[in-house]
């Protein structure tokens, strides 16, 4: 395995869409410290020297491969930033920041006028207005909507893209970051790189639980397969301050495909049905969670299957949603040309597993308002960052705008631009012999991987233990997604049994490599969740959250965030006071 | 689901192993490309799109209900601008297609 080392200022992992933005936003900033390590000689142009690790490819990575259909979250005219903080919180039944919701919503507008002119088709009406979905989203052709954000990037000065590079580890010192370690997964390479500031924008976690469609179809699911909580995990793993893990995202999706509803139920008025035929969704109520649990609910009391009622649409209605759905989920209109149409059939719909993904839910790195997270140096944004939920695809740009701004202005603040290359020289020398330490041992793990021979188990049946553990004992679909303390303390200790299994896999090459590291990313995560499962006394959010040993919300004590950190390997939660009404900044205490 | 490749019509141009999000398709000797990891497609159509020969089609497993459809687009000329007409190969050997005006934004 060939060993590169890599200098630059600003280092962002995940080329997603907040990472992308993140990359853009930072080659724009001018005004930079030139310090003396990051501009080394191949840093040709004046400005910060910014590097974008992938595990793929950038023009299609990540949440927004297939496309999406509209953009979730925009201020509509006659609406404020506060109608969605509010909207966001009440979803989320309190338990949100408002300081992070702010200061997406002030930006969702001006995110999207910038996609517009990257290139995104925005649906207008003839005064030129954006045509709306309902009060918070608008319509637009988003399947091409990556391919724009890579294009942007590829043009930003400065920006350096490492594609088909996974990272797994940080390297941390006393509580600050400075670099990252990965590997090329088809160039036999291991790369250290160190920079001033890191960007961490992988995305959520999916995998954790068993899939829908435990079969050939298993990556058949509605968050992406690749994005497997390394973000989460790192951070984890060097004591980063997490929250929320406990409020898992469950998506109500059509059956089998795991397409959206959302577009059958807003586009064309669907009402969730049971089978009698009896609208349902009145009776639980329409949060997110509750669409969810109303389904389960039927189905459980014999009611089911349950479905989105769409016979009787006009035929412009169903030419119109086998397009729409071409362009975000097309395996929905291949089921409807080898089946009946909409108009014909209503769409039966089904929970997905959970999955742990702050875009939709709360959970993810515990964030200062400038998206700084307890490492000094790490900052956080999408899907990996914790605290403001239904943040979607503008929410997702506008954190990786202000994460990019905050990181620089910490280079510009910490970074000494006239400092000297060799300062003290006996601690650079111990520095270095730390780094090559680092990179000895990280590389020794991977070759353990790939040199040991005859693993009883694979890496496949491991992870298909721990989708099981989690599905049976942590609240999977099997169990209508409760779970009762007892049950959570045996998946703790089957995870914990999976985990000590890891060390014994073996591998053909660093994709299969990548396949053990991501296994292991899973695993710490699942582990944070059973903790954040087990503290949240109470049931705040059907389905997301369904504690059958405390069915009811309890106010009294649980109007509160759950944190944790990892504290000599065990993970210590922190139950913290939520921010105040209306605050709109949010500072760590140090 | 997961997609199949007709690899006597691939030209071996790499698009489709670039852009797959799991970077799940590899490259053969013969610079033909083949699905590696079946089971891992996230049937995102990524890959369908790249391609210049129209050499992947996509399907539905079995388990979720799929009945032998193969589905691929193809770039062509319309009235303004080029739009992207999907393919859709049915089992009994009909076939299908649906017109997408990449400059009209989703109805819904
Ligand atoms: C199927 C789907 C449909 C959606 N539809 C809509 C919609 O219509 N409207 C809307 O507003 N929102 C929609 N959303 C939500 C929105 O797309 C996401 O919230 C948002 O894109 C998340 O951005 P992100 O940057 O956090 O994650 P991503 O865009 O997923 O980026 C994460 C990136 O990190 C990379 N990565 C992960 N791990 C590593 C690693 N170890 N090393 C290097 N790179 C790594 C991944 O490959 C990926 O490129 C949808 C989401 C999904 C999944
Ligand atoms: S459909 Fe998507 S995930 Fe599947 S092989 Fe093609 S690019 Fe990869
Ligand atoms: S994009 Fe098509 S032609 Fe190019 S390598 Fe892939 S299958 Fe072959």
């Amino acid at each position: 395995m060939k060993i590169e080392k890599i200098k630059t200022g600003l280092l962002i992992i995940g080329g997603g869409t907040a990472g992308c933005y993140a990359a853009i936003t930072a080659a724009g900033i001018r005004d930079v410290a030139n310090n003396a390590a990051s501009n080394a000689a191949e840093n040709k142009g004046d400005g910060l020297k910014i590097l974008v690790v992938e595990k793929a490819n950038i023009k299609r990575s990540g949440c927004l491969a297939a496309g999406v259909n509209a953009l979730n979250a925009y201020i509509t005219e006659g609406r404020t930033p506060k109608d969605y903080v509010d909207y966001a919180k009440k979803d989320a039944d309190g338990i949100v920041r408002e300081d992070l919701l702010y200061s997406i919503s002030e930006k969702f507008n001006e995110v999207t006028a910038h996609l517009e002119k990257l290139g995104l088709v925005i649906l207008k009406d003839k005064d030129g207005k954006y045509v709306t979905r309902g009060n918070r989203n608008i319509k637009i052709n988003g399947e091409n909507i990556k391919p724009i954000l890579a294009a942007a990037v590829a043009k930003a000065p400065n920006v350096q893209v490492l594609n088909h590079v996974n990272i797994f580890d940080f390297s941390v010192h006393d509580n600050k970051i400075d670099g990252a370690f990965g590997f090329g997964i088809e160039n036999d390479t291991f790369y250290a790189i160190e920079a001033d500031a890191v960007i961490v924008a992988t995305g959520g976690a999916s995998g954790l639980y068993r899939p829908n469609n435990p079969g050939f179809s298993r990556h058949k699911m509605w968050y992406p397969p690749f994005n497997t909580g390394a973000g989460y995990a790192m951070g984890i793993r060097h004591g980063a301050e997490m929250t929320t893990f406990e409020m898992r995202f469950i998506a109500l999706r059509c059956k089998d495909t795991i397409a959206p509803t959302g577009t059958l139920a807003q586009g064309v008025g669907a009402k969730q049905v049971n089978a009698l035929g009896e609208v349902y969704e009145t009776k639980y109520g329409i949060s997110t969670s509750e669409r969810v649990y109303g389904t389960v609910a039927e189905n459980l009391e014999g009611r089911g299957p349950c479905y989105l009622r769409t016979v009787g649409i006009s035929p412009e209605q169903e030419e119109s949603l086998l397009k729409a759905y071409l362009n975000m989920a097309p395996s929905q209109t291949i089921r409807w040309i080898e089946n009946d149409t909409p108009s014909k059939a209503n769409v039966e719909i089904e929970g997905t597993e959970p999955y742990i993904v702050g875009g939709h839910t709360a959970s993810g790195y515990w964030v200062d308002t400038n998206r700084a997270t307890t490492i000094e140096g790490l900052y956080a944004a999408g899907d990996v960052a914790g605290g403001a939920p239904q943040k979607y695809v503008t929410g997702a740009l506008a954190e990786g705008e202000i994460a990019a701004k905050s990181a620089v202005e910490y280079i510009n603040a910490t970074v000494d631009r006239h400092a000297p290359l060799q300062g003290a020289r006996n601690d650079v020398e111990t520095e270095a012999t730390i780094k090559e330490a680092e990179i000895a041992s990280h590389v020794a793990e991977i070759e353990t991987y790939l040199s040991q021979k005859n693993s009883l188990y694979t890496t496949e049946q491991l992870e298909e233990a721990m989708q099981i553990a989690m599905d049976e004992y942590a609240g999977g679909i099997t169990t209508g997604y409760g779970y009762t303390e007892k049950q959570l303390n045996i998946a703790k200790e089957k995870i914990d049994e999976i985990e000590s299994l890891t060390g014994k896999l073996s591998a053909t090459d660093l994709q299969e490599v990548m396949y053990i590291y991501e296994l292991k990313e899973r695993l710490t995560v699942c582990k944070s969740v059973i903790a954040h499962l087990a503290t949240r006394h109470e049931t705040r959010w059907h389905s997301f959250a369904e504690n059958l040993d405390y069915p009811e919300k309890d106010n009294a004590n649980f109007r509160k965030y759950v944190n944790s950190r990892l504290e000599n390997g065990e993970i210590k939660i922190i139950l913290r006071d939520l921010t105040a009404e209306g605050q709109k900044n949010y500072e760590h205490q140090h | 689901m997961s997609i199949s490749i007709d690899q006597s019509k691939c030209i071996g141009c790499r698009r489709c192993h670039d852009v797959c999000p799991g970077t799940l398709i590899k490259i053969n000797e013969d610079k033909k490309a083949f699905i590696k990891y079946p089971k891992d497609c996230w049937g995102c159509t990524s890959c369908i799109k790249e391609c210049p020969v129209h050499a992947i089609q996509f399907f539905l497993g079995e388990d979720i209900g799929g009945k032998g459809s193969k589905v691929h687009t193809e770039k062509v000329k319309g009235e303004k601008n080029d739009i992207v007409r999907w393919f859709f190969e049915l089992n009994d050997g009909s076939v299908k297609t649906i017109d997408i005006d990449p400059k009209e934004s989703n109805k819904y």
